[in-house]
């Protein structure tokens, strides 16, 4: 996961070789909102904006908006991910990714967190 | 300090997660509460819940004294060794609590009651019973162990001692029996077969271990609450409290109300509100993605909205479930407010489980 920056909100970025962005939710964030049941993700061509919500997860115990980490356009969405939401549990960094997008302002990935930093800010909440 | 149970150490050991319920240190899941609630579903599973209210009441005024203080009438009980699902009420027919009541011998009862309202209970119960010949026992050094599931009997056998084996398979339904130390109740809160076993302490440690070593699933909070709630069984302080009635809670099967003369506390009351009730309990079925939770808005056609007391996701129907306090008019559908947006709904008895 060293490749990979993070949002204090606990979603992860992992820039691609075609330097599109792919992003998703941490394991930090599968584990405390549990047994996950529906995923609901933005159209392709969406424009997401950096801090603004572009999907919701809902598990058993709470709906949660998931908060674009950076800005840019869906390029993918994970259909099987839909279909099968406890793959963000049991595999969140993998299999359990949410959107590919092509990034509008890729200096925005400078003000995301390192992972060392991200589990540090784990420790202080 | 919160309490813990005698099994709490194990739970620990079991990595659970765990989470304060009314006071209580108690397991909320061991890694997956839908694994636990399937494992239930099509296997079995094992909960403690000593964090439940023990009393015994003992004495030859025990019969008449529950017959007043209890919705249901024990005098339906066929004989020593069973047991029945009961309210209790108010003055106002208000609940109290929700309760079983297992009758040991004719001079011994057991009641299980909530853990959020002990002490209420308790003293309750103990002003109710002047003037009749019954002294109360908590048996706060009683764990509580339920096993459910439609495999239970099959898998225990080789758990338990045969002699305790043997008391057990010939228990039916909502009976229960005293062997070795324990008691054994075929009852649970699941809508699965299964029993719920009181015993002391150490053996429940044991008898714990012995099932965990054997690959029986260990099931936390949240399962218990998925399942119960499938099976259309109402939680006390969520679904109803001493504000509503058992008319209200869609519990009026649990009122006997012939003869009139036992005239159980809150009889007269629950009578007049008969007459004219506003409110019953329903059943949802959410009929798109979504999840439906405590609180949120139930609007019917040209009717007063209605309120979600009990929601959530239900791995056997793979669809979200409630119950619903609404008015009584209420008929087919309904629209539920979630996050600020309105969702169909199918309105239907309280009840999710396929009949098996």
């Amino acid at each position: 996961m060293k490749n990979l920056k993070f949002t204090r909100t606990h979603e992860w970025v992992k820039v691609e070789a075609n330097q599109d962005y792919t992003i998703g939710i941490t394991d930090h964030a599968q584990e405390l909102l549990g047994d996950m049941v529906y995923i609901e993700l933005p159209a392709i061509g969406t424009a997401i904006i950096a801090g603004k919500p572009f999907g919701v997860v809902e598990s058993v115990k709470a709906a949660s908006d998931v908060y674009a980490p950076v800005s840019g356009t869906v390029t993918e969405i994970n259909s099987p991910l839909e279909n099968n939401p406890a793959l963000l549990n049991s595999d969140p960094y993998g299999q359990g990714w949410m959107i590919k997008i092509k990034p509008s302002q890729p200096e925005e990935l400078n003000s995301l967190l390192k992972e060392e930093d991200y589990q540090q800010s784990l420790l202080e909440q | 300090m919160a309490n813990k149970t005698p099994l709490y150490q194990l739970h620990l050991d079991a990595h659970a997660k765990m989470t304060d319920f009314y006071g209580w240190d108690m397991p909320l899941h061991y890694g997956s509460q839908m694994a636990e609630h399937v494992a239930v579903r099509n296997d079995v599973g094992i909960f403690d819940v000593s964090h439940m209210t023990v009393l015994d009441i003992l004495g030859a005024g025990g019969r008449q004294f529950l017959r007043k203080l209890l919705t249901n009438d024990i005098d339906k009980l066929p004989h020593p060794g069973s047991a029945l699902y009961s309210c209790m009420c108010n003055e106002h027919g208000g609940i109290l609590d929700d309760l079983i009541v297992y009758q040991r011998a004719p001079d011994s009862y057991r009641l299980i009651l909530n853990s959020s309202t002990k002490d209420k209970d308790i003293a309750w119960i103990q002003e109710k019973s002047q003037g009749f010949a019954v002294g109360l026992l908590t048996r706060p050094e009683l764990a509580i162990i339920a096993i459910q599931g439609p495999q239970v009997f099959s898998k225990l056998q080789t758990i338990l001692t045969p002699a305790q084996y043997d008391a057990i398979s010939t228990l039916r339904r909502f009976e229960c029996v005293d062997i070795e130390a324990c008691f054994f109740a075929r009852t649970g809160y699941t809508g699965e077969d299964g029993l719920e076993i009181s015993l002391p302490a150490d053996q429940a440690r044991e008898l714990w271990q012995k099932l965990i070593n054997a690959g029986f699933q260990p099931c936390g909070l949240a399962a218990r609450d998925s399942l119960r709630l499938e099976a259309g069984l109402m939680l006390y302080g969520q679904d109803m409290d001493e504000t509503t009635t058992p008319l209200e809670s869609g519990l009026e099967w649990t009122i006997q109300w012939e003869p009139l003369d036992r005239d159980f506390i809150g009889m007269g009351a629950l009578l007049a509100q008969k007459e004219h009730l506003k409110h019953k309990m329903v059943g949802l079925v959410l009929e798109e993605k979504g999840i439906m939770r405590p609180h949120q808005r139930v609007v019917l056609n040209h009717l007063p909205d209605g309120i979600i007391t009990s929601g959530g996701y239900a791995p056997s129907l793979e669809q979200s479930i409630a119950f619903a306090r609404v008015p009584v008019e209420a008929t087919e559908t309904a629209e539920v407010e979630i996050r600020g947006r309105l969702h169909r709904a199918r309105i239907q008895k309280p009840r999710f489980l396929p009949k098996k």
